[in-house]
């Protein structure tokens, strides 16, 4: 296995206040990791950085072992194929489903290609799939902001599917979904991972349980452990500032 | 191209059609002139502004880009047909120079500044026309997009560009005819300007250019990049995160609008016979905005409709109580914000029971 994403020594302060602090972090190809911690530990801005969306102040950030994601725009490391999912579920909510699906398939994204787009038979049966999948086929024509709070959600997954990224970041999915929802988002995940690398940031513990991966606390913008669920669990510092509250 | 037209795009345009037809008829070939010349000059001049409102729609209807400068677009390309008409004018000027126009003459210049050479080609004026302000947009977006100027704060450097052009303007330096602008225009590729013929199809060219600016505006949103507008608009981080350049799409759309928007005052300045600094001020490009939002943003006809409303009801309430209007403006305007946020277009369609078009977000969601 190679190394998909590499931290190394990242710091970023806002106003003086270390967000991130010293935080080195290595994910390998195909694996899926889940990143739990209190609120303000700094997994969002962690996912910030990644996607280029806030600039560490020092360290590095690599990608696939050579690509300086620390230079790149939103743009550019979607480009790269790094897709996210945003804590709080955003999509275009004055258009339909479908074409949120539709605006997210992976395709040539400049200007020109986009004006002469016309849908292929391919990508109309893969829109079909996605939308099946994230069981929003009954909704397809609704506008995306006429959903509900957990079919944001899905819907937003969905997206993310389509741009067939090759590491997804995904901040915090179970928000707002009933308990089965939540167990089906943990089952696409664990399905989704090996072929697509995927970052999972979550607070619900059975979520993460039931992902079954390698977990990594983070606290005050630094790696406090590594390691299984139950070896997580078992740490003192853990505890006190996570899990014991 | 026939898929473009819509129910309310197919109305629109066969209206217009009918106007086409009626209008140079009733003028020209009608015993009596039922449709007398002057109002076939403030027609032409209403649909310029039409041209120029899609224009607008189609960067702030579709893509969130309140620009507060869209006069200034119009104003460039009015000033590019403005010296091909001052050229036209040739020895026939009160000074006779062959060369050189009145004002130059009067300013003791004693050659042509080399930014007015090529104007005496009517081809090139208009190429100018869609050319300058489309540069001018290239230039102001490329830099506003990539530094990520959004907002309101975006609509205030827009506003801050036409009124720097209108002060450039302004001064007999530049060479545009300074305070008094350009005007006295005798003929149009042989034709004179004061023959009703002229007039006639300057109207007619004036109703193609707003159904052939309607119907690429149409086609552009209508395919996956206006999607790509619309999420812009409606999410501009969330379309980043697709891998979408934002920047060079506000560039793309800016841009065919600029132009657009110079077509547009390219045919209105031989129709009112005059282009002067006035047309850059900050309060013309306010008055597109309220065109817009009063026929219904980001529905292209309704735009239009708008800008033609406000037109006649402007025509008309200056002549009974011209020191009124800008009251009456201002009034119309808040009453549409609130109580009809679809605009004129909008109500239209509701009261005859169909689906109003998907509001735009608030502005504040592209922050
Ligand atoms: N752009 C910013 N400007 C100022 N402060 C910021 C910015 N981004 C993040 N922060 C601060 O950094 C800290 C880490 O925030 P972050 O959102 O990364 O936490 P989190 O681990 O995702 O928390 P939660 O579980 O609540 O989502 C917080 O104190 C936050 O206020
Ligand atoms: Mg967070």
């Amino acid at each position: 296995m190679s190394v998909q994403l590499l931290l190394d020594g990242v710091n970023r302060s806002f106003d003086g206040f270390k967000a991130i602090n010293d935080l080195s972090l290595t994910v390998e190809k195909g694996e899926l990791r889940a990143i739990i911690g209190p609120n303000g530990a700094g997994k969002t801005t962690m996912m910030d950085i990644i996607t280029g969306k806030t600039r560490p102040d020092t360290g590095k950030v690599l990608w696939n072992q050579s690509v300086d994601l620390t230079r790149s725009d939103e743009a550019g490391t979607a480009r790269l194929g790094i897709g996210r999912k945003f804590q709080k579920p955003t999509v275009f909510e004055t258009q339909t489903v479908e074409d949120n699906i539709a605006l997210s398939l992976k395709e040539d994204r400049s200007v020109w290609a986009t004006l002469f787009y016309r849908r292929s038979a391919e990508d109309s049966a893969r829109i079909a799939e996605l939308l099946a999948l994230v069981k929003l086929d009954h909704v397809a024509g609704w506008m995306a902001g006429d959903l509900s709070h957990g079919q944001k959600q899905w819907l937003e997954i969905g997206m993310l599917l389509a741009q067939d990224p090759e590491l997804l970041l995904v901040d915090e999915p179970a928000a707002g979904m009933t308990d089965a929802e939540t167990m089906r988002t943990a089952e696409l995940l664990r399905q989704i991972a090996g072929k697509h690398t995927v970052i999972v940031v979550e607070h619900d513990m059975d979520f993460v349980r039931a992902l079954g991966c390698r977990v990594t606390v983070l606290h005050q913008g630094h790696v406090l452990a590594e390691g299984s669920l139950d070896h997580v669990s078992a740490n003192e510092q853990v505890i006190e500032v996570y899990l014991g509250r | 191209m026939l898929s473009l037209i819509d129910r309310r795009m197919g109305i629109f345009l066969a209206g217009l059609f009918v106007l086409t037809v009626a209008v140079p008829v009733g003028n020209l070939a009608l015993d009596g002139q039922p449709v007398p010349s002057y109002i076939v000059a403030l027609l032409g001049k209403y649909l310029c502004y039409a041209l120029l409102a899609v224009a607008l729609d189609l960067v702030w209807g579709y893509c969130g880009i309140l620009s507060l400068g869209h006069g200034a677009f119009f104003a460039l390309g009015g000033y590019a047909m403005g010296m091909h008409l001052m050229r036209e004018i040739g020895p026939r000027g009160v000074y006779a120079n062959p060369l050189l126009p009145d004002f130059m003459v009067f300013l003791n210049w004693d050659s042509l500044p080399w930014y007015w050479l090529g104007f005496d080609m009517f081809g090139f004026a208009l190429l100018m026309a869609l050319a300058v302000p489309g540069l001018l947009a290239f230039v102001f977006g490329w830099f506003a997009f990539r530094s990520r100027v959004t907002g309101v704060y975006l609509s205030i450097i827009t506003q801050a560009m036409t009124y720097a052009l209108m002060l450039a303007f302004f001064r007999n330096e530049m060479g545009f005819g300074g305070y008094n602008g350009l005007t006295d225009f005798k003929d149009v590729l042989g034709f004179s300007l004061q023959a009703d013929t002229t007039r006639a199809g300057l109207f007619v060219l004036s109703a193609l250019a707003l159904a052939a600016g309607l119907l690429v505006a149409k086609a552009i949103t209508s395919s996956k990049l206006g999607k790509v507008l619309i999420a812009i608009r409606d999410a501009e981080s969330r379309t980043r995160f697709i891998g979408y350049r934002v920047e060079e799409y506000k560039l793309f759309v800016f841009v065919v609008s600029a132009m657009m928007a110079g077509l547009a005052g390219a045919l209105y300045v031989p129709q009112v016979g005059i282009i002067n600094p006035g047309e850059f001020s900050p309060a013309n490009s306010i008055g597109i905005v309220i065109w817009v939002a009063l026929g219904g943003r980001g529905t292209l006809v309704g735009a239009a409709m708008g800008a033609i409303i406000v037109g006649f009801a402007q025509t008309l309430f200056t002549s009974w109580f011209p020191e009124l209007w800008l009251f009456a403006l201002g009034g119309l305007f808040v009453f549409v914000t609130i109580f009809l946020p679809q605009g004129v277009l909008g109500l239209i369609e509701s009261r005859l029971g169909r689906k109003p078009p998907p509001a735009p977000a608030p502005e504040e969601a592209s922050a």
